[in-house]
């Protein structure tokens, strides 16, 4: 027997008024992510033994820059969907879950602010 | 009707141990740990605004020995997460659930991700030397 109505079935949202939207876009960010960490991976090792100026030679280039932001953008917002499952799973007191989620989730978006401000300053500074 | 008694999952000690269990666990470990290797990124975006002198300092703090030995950590995560992700992408796509094929992506991220860290970690040195 389904109790839910004809609409609530087609929209296909479930308890959480939110579908697949979160598992979606996990796939997604993880998707943008492999070639990121990759090119991330080898820029770091390239610049292992460099100093303060052939950084931020490196991040002044218009590709490294965009790069670095794309890399910003899609790695936080993966991270924050992560940290958020497993908050969810460990932390059972509401009152603590939704404080440590919105901390966590505060916290994520300033340092991904903080980062692509960073970028910037180098990159135009 | 109260909330609980609604079912839950049993407990993971009824289950018999199977190692693909410590690869599903260290995938959120590993995350977990690269949430606070995003600190890092940061950490080091910043330094890089905020001038050389500062940027020598977190320079100096990452090439010190616990410094590498982080990194090292963090490569190894690194690599295992991206490898173990895409493990998890082919099942979305519905491939590699059958037991012997879920072993042998294991063994097989495994692998990858200790020969990914040694391969990065030898450059780093061989560039170093030169």
């Amino acid at each position: 027997m389904n109790l839910r109505s004809p609409l609530a079935r087609a929209r296909g949202l479930g308890a959480a008024h939110n579908g697949t939207n979160h598992w979606w876009v996990q796939r997604l960010t993880s998707i943008a992510l492999a070639p990121l960490m990759l090119w991330i991976a080898y820029s770091f090792i390239s610049l292992a033994t460099s100093d303060h100026a052939a950084a931020s030679a490196w991040l002044r280039s218009p590709i490294n820059a965009i790069l670095m932001l794309a890399l910003i953008a899609t790695l936080f917002h993966h991270m924050q969907l992560g940290l958020q499952v497993v908050i969810e799973d460990y932390v059972h007191s509401p009152g603590r879950k939704f404080l440590t989620l919105i901390t966590m989730k505060f916290g994520t978006i300033l340092l991904a602010i903080g980062a692509a401000f960073a970028v910037l300053k180098v990159a135009f500074g | 009707m109260g909330t609980r008694s609604r079912p839950l999952s049993p407990h993971l000690q009824v289950y018999r141990f199977e190692w693909t269990m410590l690869l599903s666990i260290t995938h959120r470990i590993t995350g977990v740990g690269l949430a606070v290797g995003g600190v890092l990124l940061f950490w080091w975006l910043l330094a890089l605004a905020v001038g050389p002198a500062y940027f020598s300092v977190v320079q100096a703090i990452l090439s010190s020995w616990i410094g590498r030995l982080l990194l090292l950590g963090w490569t190894w995560a690194m690599f295992y997460h991206l490898c173990n992700g895409i493990r998890h992408l082919c099942w979305d796509i519905g491939w590699g659930f059958e037991i012997k094929t879920a072993r042998n992506s294991g063994l097989l991220v495994l692998a990858g991700s200790i020969l990914l860290t040694l391969a990065s970690w030898m450059a780093i040195y061989a560039m170093r030397g030169a």
